[in-house]
């Protein structure tokens, strides 16, 4: 039975650097995660890291951007601490050794990116979520006497100790499928997003909301769940994602009569307006009938030279190559509005902690919340490097000041008999795919980029129905080496979980504000509604709603216009 | 939709079986991948098929294997191509990787192989002394540099595909070396001749390679390890005069050497002076020679037995008529400064070329 002073779920980068933080902090670590670490999906990734680093830039600048762009809805305390700790942190990364891109003078050189006043994201060509993935792996690698890895081990469940507090996690190793309880003084959830909610999305397969339904059925909040972000540039189909580093390269978007839209929607900034704009621009001219007969819009990336193309946005040049048979420097690349990330999450004040005693969140899982109604390109990895740097420093120091805590007995055998079940289980029901399917056109159609009351009542219904479904899944793989199967029907319970918050919080919120728009409720309601929906598991299994004001400190809300 | 059948090698440890195939037939569009074909069978046929994928999109680097034999992504190759390559009638053929023992059907211990090798070229940045109070000032020409091999997804292709590596387990392998090159290329690096010297005197280090391109083939990013492996070597003998344990450098020096002097390869000379630059007639040869050339006796007299050599061919070459030509690039490539590396990373284009395929006259950037 492993023990650790601090024990991380997920290591992508706000696990990483939670982990190398709680370490620094003399803590004991050790950090699971269902894939190997430098498969996490921070890989994906692309267009860089905000910080206002120059010195003619500013740290309010880049946290009244921030504010703007979340829709008022974001807390600009924590936002405050996000954006003064960005530039220490990129100096940080440095040091450790991600190859930033360099200006002609030999020093960090910056892109413009959407939503911002200052070309403040820092950038390793397109590949800097991959690039600062393996430099942070690398950490992992050199500190391997202070941080135990459990690479492609399964978290199942949260353990509490009689008093309600955090006491560990159940745990099946993959490899040989046995289960494992861990003990931990403090537990770190950096479990990432879960876009594999809906159909098609950028997400890759693994991001399924484990951790946020883990941290929701063991009692904590969370928050502001129906703040679903769609980026506006995503492949047809496959939904593969193209970085907005191309839109902050220069490129255009077009319609099918070849018109500059962004024109009608966004005077100033144009393509670079904030993602919920552009998405809803977008998708307006596709539902007007102005797009292609594929539903889609035209990226002109060749706008951008080419040498400035092979060099910055390299991998877009792949993904066009392999995945859409287009030749990005050379012709247009058709591009739609996609499912991308969650601003919601595990509800966190800014050291991370949540309401379950010595339980924390951290990265795309938590919602502090800097992101609010929208998050700006290039915050999401200033968010898990900051707020898992936090996380793990505080999860280090409360870890020192206790004794390790014994685990309630129950949560192992449970665990051990759900997936029992499921193994023996003959097939009666539906295929764990067949309700996946389902759930992700069902949440792709309702609760996108506009949302109405009638269209997500129809997704409730059906999340409902398929949760009853998914209780009678059966899988063929018997075996207990690499058994994926099982994981799969455990992994579908969680994305089930979120998508009925995810809903629930849309009904909820009756006005439009940052990645919510409500064609019933088009205005976004300041009176009302700068707060933020909290969910917490009922007892009779349904969300119970409450709400929590946003923090104010120096910016008051003004109309949004880019 | 199109109909493809996959017939997948499998293999379940704890049934006491080897491995055997299993054949699928899935309808999946032709420009999808590999990996949707085989999620395809998965989802709706057959849920126990191992196989690690997560990003779908030749990022996160979990589903490399073998299709049709060739080590590549599944996810970036698509269903329709591996079924030309397959030939019409024949099942797209899929394996897991070379190299590396199989834990489950096409699922392989990358612990035991790769992410070994790759912890022994000492994977993390050493730099001289604190770092400075902000960021390293370094030429961003070396940031791009690296940068390729930075790229590298650590999927494990090139490790499953190297020859060297089937030849010698041993062999510390492409992905561990661009990896060690992402270090010594790196001016913030401050053991650069440490880790040269330490994987030239491995046996089974920097030397190891055998340039059969391999790597570079299979490598779904383009970070060309072998590339890596030739920049390690060169920097090694330029820059700090590490003794080259196959005599490579040397061999390779010669090589030139004679090309420049004759225009074509006079090949009695190419030993003796692989070890030296002295001339064999005048007994300027190194010691490491001598050995190499007893070794060798037996080859010459069989080519002299067999009339393919003559004394007067081996001991007198000629020279290629327009030699001053063969002289003039030697003199062209010389001229310049820097060293020039085949980088693949960064692809030249040709100036002057349109640009703004929809926007008429908008050359903003």
């Amino acid at each position: 039975m492993p023990q650790h002073d601090v024990l991380v779920i997920g290591a992508g980068l706000a696990g990483q650097r939670a982990a190398l933080a709680a370490a620094e902090g003399g803590a004991s670590v050790g950090i699971i995660s269902k894939v190997h670490p430098v498969r996490s999906h921070s890989n994906a990734a692309q267009g860089g890291i905000n910080a206002a680093l120059n010195p003619e830039d500013s740290w309010e600048s880049h946290a009244f951007d921030t504010v703007k762009g979340s829709d008022y809805l974001g807390d600009q305390d924590a936002i405050e601490i996000m954006c003064r700790e960005a530039p220490e942190e990129i100096l940080h990364l440095e040091h450790l050794g991600v190859t930033f891109h360099r200006n002609e003078q030999g020093k960090l050189g910056t892109r413009a990116f959407g939503g911002a006043s200052a070309a403040r994201t820092y950038y390793v060509a397109d590949i800097t979520g991959q690039a600062i993935l393996h430099v942070l792996y690398e950490q992992l690698m050199k500190f391997g006497d202070q941080i135990d890895r459990y690479e492609e081990w399964f978290t199942t469940a949260l353990v509490k100790d009689d008093n309600g507090r955090i006491a560990g996690a159940v745990t099946r190793n993959i490899r040989d499928g046995s289960l494992q309880l861990f003990t931990a003084k403090t537990v770190i959830l950096a479990t990432g997003g879960n876009g594999q909610i809906f159909d098609p999305s950028t997400n890759a397969l693994i991001c399924t909301g484990d951790g946020i339904a883990q941290a929701y059925n063991a009692g904590a909040t969370l928050m502001d769940m129906e703040m679903i972000q769609y980026h506006p540039t995503t492949l047809a189909g496959i939904g593969l994602l193209i970085t907005e580093g191309a839109r902050g390269e220069g490129a255009h978007l077009y319609n099918a009569a070849g018109e500059r839209f962004m024109e009608k929607y966004a005077p100033n900034k144009m393509e670079l307006a904030s993602r919920d704009v552009v998405s809803r621009a977008e998708q307006t001219e596709i539902n007007e009938g102005r797009g292609f007969p594929d539903g889609t819009v035209a990226l002109d990336i060749t706008v951008v030279p080419k040498q400035r193309i092979h060099e910055a946005l390299r991998e877009i040049v792949m993904v066009g190559r392999d995945f859409a048979g287009v030749d990005i420097t050379r012709e247009p690349i058709h591009i739609k509005p996609g499912n991308h990330y969650v601003m919601g999450g595990i509800k966190t004040n800014v050291d991370g902690e949540t309401d379950v005693p010595g339980l924390y969140a951290a990265g795309e899982c938590a919602c502090v919340s800097v992101h609010g109604g929208n998050r700006l390109g290039a915050n999401s990895l200033l968010d898990t490097l900051i707020f898992g740097r936090r996380s793990g420093a505080h999860a280090a120091k409360v870890a020192k000041g206790m004794s390790m805590p014994t685990p309630a007995g129950e949560e192992l055998n449970r665990e051990r008999e759900t997936i029992d079940a499921i193994v023996t289980r003959d097939r009666t029901g539906r295929r764990v795919s067949e309700i996946k399917a389902e759930m992700g056109a069902v949440m792709d159609k309702h609760c996108a980029v506009f949302r109405d009351d009638a269209g997500l009542r129809v997704a409730l219904e059906a999340v409902k129905r398929l949760r009853e479904e998914a209780k009678t899944v059966s899988v063929d793989d018997k075996g207990s080496v690499f058994n994926q199967d099982v994981l799969g029907a455990l992994e579908l319970q969680f994305m089930l979980d979120n998508a009925e918050c995810i809903v629930t919080g849309a009904i909820e919120r009756t006005e439009s504000r940052g990645a919510q728009f409500r064609t019933d409720f088009p205005e976004r309601n300041d009176e009302e509604w700068i707060k933020h929906i909290n969910l917490t598991a009922g007892a009779d299994g349904e969300p119970e709603i409450s709400y929590s004001e946003a923090t104010m400190t120096q910016w008051e809300p003004q109309e949004r216009k880019y | 939709m199109p109909d493809y059948k996959l017939k997948i090698r499998r293999f379940n440890p704890e049934s006491g079986e080897p491995a055997y195939w299993s054949e699928y037939d899935v309808e999946v569009e032709s420009e999808r991948s590999v990996l949707k074909g085989i999620l395809t069978a998965r989802d709706d046929q057959d849920g126990s098929i191992g196989i690690r994928c997560s990003c779908q999109a030749a990022i996160c680097g979990s589903c490399a294997i073998r299709i049709n034999g060739k080590t590549a992504l599944a996810c970036n190759t698509a269903i329709g191509e591996a079924q030309a390559k397959a030939g019409p009638g024949n099942p797209i053929v899929v394996e897991p990787m070379n190299n590396m023992p199989v834990i489950k059907d096409l699922i392989v211990d990358m612990d035991a192989v790769h992410w070994k090798k790759v912890q022994r070229v000492i994977p993390w940045l050493l730099p001289e002394g604190a770092p400075p109070e902000r960021e390293y000032i370094v030429p961003a020409e070396s940031m791009i540099d690296i940068t390729q091999s930075m790229a590298c997804i650590q999927c494990g292709a090139c490790v499953g595909a190297c020859l060297a590596l089937e030849a010698d387990p041993e062999f510390v392998g492409p992905a561990a070396l661009a990896k060690a090159y992402r270090f010594v290329g790196d001016p913030r690096d401050g053991q650069e001749k440490e880790r040269l010297t330490d994987l030239a005197e491995d046996p089974h280090g920097m030397y190891d390679c055998t340039h059969c391109f391999a790597c570079v083939e299979v490598c779904p990013k383009d970070v060309a390890p072998m590339n890596q492996i030739m920049r390690l070597r060169r920097r090694a003998t330029n820059d700090f005069e590490i003794k080259d344990r196959n005599n490579g450098y040397g061999h390779e020096k010669a090589f030139v050497n004679l090309i420049e002097k004759y225009g074509t390869l006079h090949e009695a000379q190419l030993l003796p002076r692989s070890f030296g630059d002295g001339s064999l007639l005048k007994g300027q040869t190194e010691p490491g020679a001598v050995k190499e050339l007893i070794e060798s006796l037996p080859t010459a007299i069989r080519g002299l037995k067999s009339g393919k050599v003559s004394p007067r061919k081996a001991l007198w070459h000629h020279k290629l008529p327009g030699q001053e030509n063969v002289k003039r690039i030697f003199e062209e490539i010389e001229s310049k400064d820097e060293r020039l590396e085949l980088n693949l990373y960064i692809v030249e284009e040709e100036p002057g070329e349109e640009q703004g395929a929809m926007a008429e006259g908008s050359q903003e950037s």
